[in-house]
């Protein structure tokens, strides 16, 4: 652990849908979402709709307006089946990222009526575009090829919900693969990191995070990771997860 | 020199281990691809099983039987290693990653291909085995 003065505890929710993913609310529009997420003392959000990054800016926009720090990606569903949080840096890596999905993610048509809306919303709360490709797929590229372009683009790579019974790391793929660089692994709010490493001994070493994955308002928040950081940016974050400042 | 006596003993004996088919005669039944993991095609065939989710595998699969897949990733040989499986058959023409090649290869564990359906697939191999009086 990183003994460094003057650190302050910034309370990051690393996991927020937005109304792009078919899966979130109505009322997941950005404005919607930095309001909700100041009113729950977070400092830092984590913008993951499924297979996209395109509502990212607007939600930036709004959270940079409100002193709140908008971490910018998606949660990527690879070859396998594992959902992964990615996060980047600058609008150049995550519009990079943008295209990688847009390459991979396969051509079938949404179905409202079964999937629901896929709406992109700007700062204003106007809905721009209804996106007509189904973003719940999977994409063609394994979790390694997924892994190696995210930090190709400097970004973070995080298996999410490892805990969790369906499209998990550890439900697709057994266990943790050795050799897969992750910057940590996400926790839901149903266990807690002790309760986890209990179970699971071997992943002991890894950093871990938890958040909400709210997909509608009253979920933002309801778990959190604390970082010690030195100032909130993105580097700051990076540097507080390998050097473990989290709790 | 041992004594003839024993024969029938013995005889029944050797039945026991009598391999009613090995991963070799599978891949040549069913025409499959080997990619890789030659030392294993001697190891006798159980039963199969059919799943894509590896954490289910580890589970519930039994030793020596044949896993129906179309999961490429390394982790699959080491699930397989684990659970003493017989071989791996990759589906739909899928073909495994490099590292998990390198990895059917050293555990010795064969590492088949199809251009076939797990549907399919798992009807044929099913058929098979019934056949030899393996399963069913």
């Amino acid at each position: 652990m990183d003994m460094i003065p003057d650190l302050s505890v910034f309370r990051a929710d690393w996991h927020i849908h937005t109304v792009l993913s078919p899966c979130g609310d109505l009322e997941m529009t950005p404005c919607h979402i930095v309001a909700e997420a100041k009113a729950h003392g977070l400092d830092i959000i984590g913008i993951c709709d499924h297979n996209t990054t395109r509502q990212c800016a607007e939600v930036k926009k709004v959270g940079d307006r409100a002193n709140l720090f908008v971490l910018c990606g998606a949660e990527v569903t690879t070859r396998e089946e594992v959902h992964c949080l990615a996060f980047f840096e600058t609008p150049a890596a995550l519009a990079a990222f943008q295209c990688f999905l847009d390459a991979h993610l396969p051509p079938v048509a949404n179905r409202v009526d079964i999937f629901g809306h896929q709406l992109l919303v700007d700062a204003q709360e106007r809905v721009l575009e209804s996106v007509p490709q189904l973003l719940l797929s999977a994409l063609t590229k394994s979790i390694d090829e997924v892994a190696a372009e995210v930090h190709r683009l400097d970004g973070l790579f995080i298996p999410a919900h490892i805990d969790k019974a369906q499209h998990s790391l550890l439900s697709q793929l057994g266990f943790v693969p050795r050799d897969l660089q992750v910057d940590a692994l996400e926790l839901t709010p149903r266990v807690t990191t002790d309760a986890f490493i209990r179970q699971h001994p071997a992943l002991a070493g890894y950093p871990f995070i938890h958040s909400s994955d709210a997909h509608v308002p009253d979920e933002i928040g309801r778990a959190y990771t604390e970082l010690r950081l030195k100032e909130c940016t993105f580097k700051e974050i990076k540097n507080a997860l390998h050097h473990g400042r989290t709790a | 020199m041992k004594r003839a006596g024993n024969s029938s003993f013995k005889n029944a004996i050797f039945a026991e281990t009598i391999i009613l088919m090995n991963v070799s005669e599978l891949v040549h039944a069913l025409q499959l691809t080997v990619f890789g993991g030659t030392q294993g095609l001697d190891a006798p065939v159980s039963g199969g099983y059919s799943s894509d989710l590896l954490s289910d595998v580890m589970g519930f699969a039994d030793a020596g039987q044949v896993w129906i897949t179309l999961q490429t990733h390394k982790n699959t040989l080491a699930v397989a290693s684990l659970k003493e499986l017989s071989a791996i058959l990759l589906v739909k023409g899928f073909r495994p990653d490099a590292d998990a090649l390198a990895q059917a290869d050293e555990e010795g564990i064969p590492l088949l291909g199809t251009n076939r359906g797990a549907f399919e697939t798992a009807g044929q191999l099913y058929r098979l085995l019934c056949s030899h009086g393996i399963i069913g």
